[in-house]
């Protein structure tokens, strides 16, 4: 499903140059459950942000469910991620003034599905995440636990091949996170190659393979033997 | 289409105050470009109108008196048009076209036992649509050429002369006394004359045999055709006096001795003034206007600096960039449209009122004494200048609406999520 090819990536301030990852050679199967980790500026995010399609890489080949995403345009981009990818973010980035029905359906506009038909399939996700009762409630109205799901059901309703996970329960306390981190299992259950970025070892814990990043590189890769 | 404006008035609806203070300023803006351009056509409608009652393409002709001599004949002499100058007016001068001579004095105008004292003047027909006399369906006719080759005894009058004289009556093919010989009204003229009130037209044969016998006058108007600029028509104006000068023996330097009245080359310098006062109006209102796009354009760039998060969401998620930048410039489109057509509607309605008021004021003017002189009239803009504004209008938006929408598509969707 994602292969990476010697991934070099670099950050370019006047001051300094960072190199942020070397050489970064991957692959994840289809229905893997994936969890990557490292310490703050190991290069997690960045290779988040990398096969999320949000930012280019220097050298290097990445493919896509075998297709070759590299320079691609602003548009092709968009389409890819849009069909693609789902994503879920740390602090949930719901947009504030749609309720939680509207940010769910938000994908499909872009997918040209009319009106009706969105708001019917965004509310069938929305019950799946046992959220029915709160699908006209806006984000500042819903808990934190609420908002991730709410951000879960967006991110799958355009049916994605992958969900990426950015620190899915860093905003959350540990009973919620539970609940979240059960969700994102619950999906890859069902077929959804998953990975999940994140520093807490409790959450690495619960998926099957686990990456190590530091400095930029790949530190070890190792099956979750606890499984 | 009709998904995305719910997309952006949920957007719009979201921010009313900013939204409402950004549109009022296009509002404004268009507001001042519809009043300047009315208050501009009032004051080209009101002093045009004012040349175009009478042929605009109109010489007048006056002798006077010689102030040099000429070969041989003193100066100071008074000088007269005779028949022979109209014929080197219709023949020499190529540019004529309608030609009259005018002999005029006071007359008392009398019928039954009403009464009352009018200028009478002696013209040839042309000079009815040389001076756009009104003789409406069943008000007659004006003077004919029989009427001067038999030397009639017509008369057109004045409506104001027939009300005074008639009353509530006809006065067509009723014989009125001028003076101390009948003439037989064949027409009512309802022009409103200019200074001098109302006027009783006879032929000119008519006129000259009984009050003057030597068949002389002293004025000559006609029309010229082909003359389009201010250039052409001094150079006429030089060429003719020398062709009334040979025919009537005077020097051509001496402007004494003929006046020439040129409304031509007035029209034409009034028409370069007011293409002048037009393209100013214009100017004032479309750099007001463009404070108020340049303000729609500062207010989206603000929206889209806002937003940049919510735009990084959408484009995560998988907005196009094309959808992010037509929903900013519709967003921009919208906002200059509507409260730019509010603005419109405004300025249309002021205009249209100030138009009402000054038709009921020209109204009272007409049915009270004195001539009809206004300055302005009429001082609304046209459908074209509406269709245009409406045009500017929507361009204004995508202009204002293009360079946040640009930015906006800039933003990088990570950078925008990071910022919390």
């Amino acid at each position: 499903m994602i292969k990476l090819n010697k991934i070099n990536k670099s950050y370019h301030t006047e001051a300094i140059s960072l190199h942020v990852l070397k050489d970064i050679d991957l692959e994840i199967d289809e229905g893997e459950y994936v969890s990557i980790m490292g310490a703050s500026g190991s290069g997690k995010s960045t290779l988040l942000n990398i096969l999320g399609i949000l930012d280019n890489y220097d050298s290097g080949n990445y493919y896509l469910n075998g297709s070759l995403i590299k320079n691609l345009s602003e548009k092709k981009a968009a389409l890819y991620r849009n069909e693609m990818i789902g994503f879920v973010f740390q602090s949930f980035n719901l947009i504030h003034f749609k309720n939680a029905l509207e940010n769910v359906a938000l994908p499909l506009y872009y997918k040209k599905v009319s009106r009706k038909r969105r708001n019917i399939i965004a509310m069938e996700h929305l019950d799946q995440m046992g959220l029915k009762e709160w699908a006209h409630h806006l984000p500042n109205e819903l808990s934190g636990g609420q908002k991730q799901r709410v951000a879960i059901a967006r991110a799958m309703i355009s049916n994605p091949k992958i969900i990426l996970a950015d620190e899915p329960t860093g905003a959350l306390d540990s009973k919620t996170s539970k609940e979240v981190i059960k969700v994102l299992s619950d999906l890859n259950r069902t077929g959804i190659t998953t990975i999940i970025v994140t520093h807490e070892q409790a959450v690495a814990d619960t998926t099957k393979r686990i990456i190590n990043l530091k400095d930029g590189r790949i530190a070890s890769s190792q099956i979750n033997r606890a499984l | 289409m009709r998904d995305q404006f719910q997309e952006i008035f949920s957007t719009l609806s979201h921010n009313k105050l900013r939204t409402t203070l950004t549109g009022l300023s296009v509002s404004w803006g268009i507001f001042i470009l519809i009043i300047l351009l009315g208050a501009g056509n009032g004051l080209k409608n009101g002093v045009m109108e004012n040349f175009e009652e009478r042929a605009v393409n109109r010489v007048t002709l006056r002798t006077g008196n010689t102030s040099l001599p000429f070969k041989g004949l003193k100066s100071g002499r008074n000088l007269q048009f005779v028949d022979k100058e109209l014929e080197v007016i219709k023949n020499e001068v190529a540019e004529s076209n309608l030609i009259t001579p005018q002999s005029g004095n006071n007359q008392t105008i009398s019928f039954g036992s009403e009464f009352g004292s009018y200028p009478i003047r002696g013209v040839m027909p042309d000079y009815s649509h040389i001076e756009k006399l009104q003789i409406k369906p069943g008000d007659g006719r004006f003077i004919n050429i029989l009427d001067i080759n038999n030397e009639n005894k017509i008369i057109v009058i004045d409506k104001k002369i027939e009300e005074t004289l008639f009353k509530d009556k006809s006065a067509i093919g009723k014989y009125v006394k001028v003076g101390q010989l009948m003439y037989k009204v064949v027409g009512i003229n309802t022009k409103k004359e200019g200074w001098g009130g109302p006027i009783a037209y006879i032929p000119f044969s008519t006129y000259q045999s009984i009050y003057n016998p030597s068949k002389k006058f002293n004025r000559i108007i006609f029309t010229v055709e082909g003359l389009e600029t201010k250039e052409e028509n001094e150079i006429f104006n030089e060429s003719l006096r020398k062709d009334i000068a040979s025919s009537m023996s005077f020097d051509a330097d001496d402007k004494q001795a003929l006046y020439i009245n040129n409304s031509q080359e007035d029209y034409i310098e009034t028409q370069k003034i007011f293409g002048g006062i037009t393209l100013f109006v214009a100017i004032i209102g479309v750099f007001t206007l463009i404070a108020g796009i340049v303000g729609v354009s500062n207010i989206m760039l603000v929206s889209v600096k806002e937003r940049t998060r919510e735009i990084g969401i959408r484009k995560a998620i998988g907005a196009p960039p094309m959808s992010i930048l037509k929903t900013i410039v519709l967003e921009s489109i919208l906002i200059t449209a509507i409260f730019g057509y509010i603005g419109m509607l405004a300025g249309i309605g002021i205009t249209e009122a100030a138009n009402f008021m000054l038709e009921q004021a020209a109204a009272a003017q007409v049915a009270g004494e004195g001539p009809q002189m206004s300055v302005f009239k009429n001082p609304t803009v046209n459908l074209e200048y509406v269709l245009i504004s409406t045009l500017i209008l929507i361009a204004s938006g995508v202009i204002a609406g293009y360079m946040p929408a640009y930015k906006a598509v800039k933003v990088k969707p990570i950078e925008a999520m990071r910022k919390e």
